[in-house]
């Protein structure tokens, strides 16, 4: 039995490590629109009556719809992961099924919105916009670069939820590769495959030097006892990711819609 | 657990010849932390001597008054090529990605890099812009002619092509961030039993702080840079006084990465002679909490300095006056590395190598430039100074006194380590004997004329300033001539070289416990580590 125990510690993964990379990222995130919120500040001390005006010409409406979306969006999110835990595959799946269409959603309406903009000749360096005032120039100049940033995220998001639902779509298998150091502690033994009673069902040929790799696949079924914390990590993660774009929107809703 | 026998009696093959894919792949697509390192290093290396061709053609053109080869436009664009290559592809890179990705794991006893496949990927986002920022050189509007600071509103104006410029910056500033974002993960998280936070090796803190300062000021430049883009693609206005933006705020915002990015370049190369000196001096480091608080010190300082860089720029006076005594403080805990360093060396066994004479040489042009640099952080100094030679001298005696000088210090240091060979030292030598002349009678010259008043990134110049000009642009042939002297000795002793065993200089830190070059998995078996990285207890007694 020792030998088993051995074998598992070899599994390279590290689940706080992930967590902490992440969270680092997260920090760079903020950072990048860390700037854009900087220039904002500045520009609004500069300018208040302008930016009141022209934060008059945004629709209302259409920016709360989309808060709604992305914050039940973020609670489809934390549903999906919450369902991880308890191994429910399924409602997991649904959910974040749910969350991409939400965040799909979200960039159509932003789509029509911007589209309407444009109708009435407001974006960036237009004839129209350059009559206005400075003030207003500047308030329209980073209303389309901040929610462009942000709905590039809002894309990358969906695209990153996607690809982890696959994975986790596709999950029963697991491989296990020993090579290099792994391998060496199998050198010597044999693989085997045995009944609930000990009994042998299979067995390889004894594993030598001549063995470069051994791969052994392993198909479960998410049952709560086989759902460890590296298996929700990406998951998870990409959870994080989520809830970021959902915060920075947090942000930009007030500071664009409701400062009229 | 019966197997280590096995395993004992022969040598490990070394990570070269590991493969997991054939020919070109075997590097391109490798997740291992040396070959990555060692691809970087390649890259740089590359780039530093085009980095270093527009620089001596420029000193070329500048020797005597006038027209000599180039009109204005094309060194407008040299100046601003070298800028953006030496510094962005060279020295920001430089340690943390080549060196550091080829010793962190070694020296903290991990088998690799927290994150593998992502450290693969900064070295592709590394190569895709560097080839980005090389073919700004080509495209449709001539290459970049803004410097490397790319100041607004000229950079949203100039109809050379800084938008691929800027993008590739971003993409390396991309890299930079992940690379950063790995290694302090990898600190955290991987390093060996035993190994405390004070067991780590100076090189590995330096590192982290580093680390640190990749991941907190990088994306402030990228969003600045993207604005730059964006700016110029569809006039959002907000950098253009024509529709109400402000300049200032592109400097700021420029500023608050680029200053704190200066010590992403000179805080690993600190670490480098914090880990040689001790070992030509055969003497634990002198102060060794000291110098891994002072590289925290300085990227905590050096991220609240950045408004030195616009004192003439019409930021407010009190600013101007907080961001001064800011900068002063920076030379605190650099002060306390230079005093550590020279302390270490005094009553030690000193073994005279050529690590040793790079790192004597990084103490004195470093301590040069870091001197200049307290006098143009004085208020009154800097407005009589801002924007001379005397700037262009300061920060070449800093980045290339510091961060060059440490590079080919390390380079000479852990060469056995990597490639298991030992190089020609005489040449080694000499090399370094024309580098150090060379390097002096370039940038020195610089402070005098700047201080007689000589403007920087200027085409043209006074008759008085030739003299000096002259000497500078001899100086730049001499130091040219000692670095491919340099590279070539070192390429040559790549075949040529005898073999190096596993610790040829009697080092005490984890990567001189394993073969030379290492095996794929670094450590045989995972280390214990049961003592500080500098006790030289057993060197000495051998």
């Amino acid at each position: 039995m020792s030998a088993t125990a051995g074998i598992a510690v070899h599994h390279h993964r590290d689940y706080t490590g992930s967590k902490i990379g992440m969270w680092l990222f997260l920090f760079t995130e903020l950072l990048l629109f860390g700037g854009l919120f900087l220039l904002y500040s500045v520009y609004r001390a500069v300018h208040p009556e302008d930016f009141h005006h022209a934060a008059m010409e945004l629709d209302k409406l259409v920016g709360t719809v989309n808060t709604l979306i992305l914050l039940t969006s973020s609670l489809t999110m934390a549903v999906s992961i919450a369902a991880i835990h308890r191994a429910r595959k399924g409602l997991s799946l649904v959910c974040l099924a749910l969350t991409i269409g939400f965040a799909l959603w979200f960039l159509v309406n932003k789509y029509f919105e911007w589209g309407a903009k444009f109708d009435h000749g407001i974006y960036p360096n237009s004839e129209i916009l350059l009559q206005h005032s400075h003030g207003e120039i500047l308030f329209f100049g980073l209303y389309f670069s901040m929610t462009g940033l942000h709905g590039l995220h809002v894309l990358i998001g969906a695209v990153v939820l996607f690809v982890v639902g696959i994975k986790l779509f596709k999950k029963p298998f697991e491989t296990i590769e020993f090579d290099g150091r792994g391998l060496k502690q199998l050198t010597g033994a044999r693989l085997a495959v045995v009944d609930e009673r000990g009994g042998r069902l299979w067995s390889s040929d004894t594993i030598d030097d001549s063995v470069k790799a051994v791969e052994i696949r392993l198909k479960y079924h998410p049952v709560r006892k086989r759902v460890r914390k590296e298996d929700y990590a990406a998951l998870e993660n990409s959870g994080l990711y989520w809830h970021l774009v959902d915060l920075i929107w947090i942000f930009l809703f007030p500071l664009f819609y409701l400062i009229t | 657990m019966g197997n280590h026998a096995i395993a004992k009696n022969a040598a490990p093959p070394s990570f070269y010849e590991t493969k997991r894919h054939p020919g070109i792949f075997a590097w391109i697509f490798s997740t291992d932390h040396k070959r990555i390192g060692l691809m970087y290093m390649m890259a740089m290396s590359f780039f530093f001597f085009v980095g270093a061709a527009f620089g001596i053609l420029m000193r070329l053109e500048l020797i005597a008054p006038g027209k000599q080869f180039m009109d204005p436009q094309t060194y407008n664009a040299f100046f601003t090529l070298h800028g953006v290559i030496m510094i962005f592809l060279f020295v920001i890179p430089g340690l943390s990605a080549s060196l550091g990705n080829f010793l962190l794991p070694l020296q903290i006893g991990a088998d690799d890099v927290a994150f593998p496949k992502l450290n693969l990927l900064s070295w592709w986002l590394f190569m895709s812009g560097g080839l980005l920022a090389l073919s700004s050189l080509f495209t449709r509007g001539g290459p970049p002619d803004t410097g490397w600071t790319f100041y607004a509103p000229y950079s949203i104006r100039s109809g050379t092509s800084v938008s691929l410029a800027t993008f590739a910056a971003f993409i390396l500033g991309f890299s930079s961030v992940l690379t950063g974002l790995n290694f302090v993960t990898t600190i955290h998280r991987m390093r060996a039993t035993g190994m405390g936070w004070f067991r780590m090796p100076l090189f590995s803190w330096a590192l982290y702080a580093t680390g640190w300062i990749q991941i907190l000021a990088t994306p402030v430049i990228g969003i600045t840079l993207l604005l730059i883009i964006v700016e110029r693609a569809f006039g959002i206005g907000v950098f253009d006084p024509a529709k109400g933006g402000d300049p200032i705020l592109f400097q700021h915002l420029f500023w608050i990465y680029s200053h704190p990015a200066v010590y992403v370049m000179v805080l690993p190369a600190m670490g480098v002679i914090s880990e040689i000196i001790p070992v030509y001096a055969r003497r634990t480091i002198f102060g060794y909490k000291f110098i891994a608080y002072s590289s925290i010190a300085i990227a905590g300082v050096g991220s609240l300095v950045w408004g030195h860089h616009m004192f003439v720029s019409g930021q407010s006076y009190t600013a101007g006056v907080v961001f001064s005594l800011l900068t002063f403080l920076v030379a605190i805990p650099s002060a306390v590395k230079v005093f550590n360093w020279v302390a270490t060396l005094y009553k030690g066994s000193i073994v005279i190598e050529t690590p040793l004479l790079w790192a004597m040489s990084f103490i004195f042009l470093f301590s040069i430039g870091g001197l200049t640099g307290l006098m143009i952080g004085a208020l009154a100094v800097d407005v009589h100074v801002h924007d001379t030679y005397f700037i262009v001298g300061h920060f070449h005696y800093t980045m290339f006194g510091g961060m060059g000088m440490a590079f080919f210090g390390a380079l000479h240091h852990w060469f056995p380590k990597m490639f298991g060979r030992m190089y020609h030292k005489t040449t080694a030598n000499i090399a370094w004997g024309l580098v150090f002349v060379g390097f002096n009678l370039v940038y020195f010259p610089m402070l005098i004329l700047g201080w007689q008043g000589m403007p920087r990134r200027y085409y043209d110049y006074l008759p008085e300033y030739q003299p000096l000009h002259v000497l500078s642009t001899v100086g730049s042939w001499i130091l040219v001539a000692g670095t491919v002297v340099l590279f070539v000795n070192l390429i040559r002793s790549l075949r040529t070289g005898e073999k190096a065993g596993r610790d040829p200089w009697g080092g005490t830190t984890l990567e001189w416990t394993v073969p030379s070059p290492p095996p794929l998995e670094n450590f045989e078996e995972p280390p214990i580590v049961t003592r500080g990285p500098y006790d030289f207890g057993k060197v000495v007694g051998k």
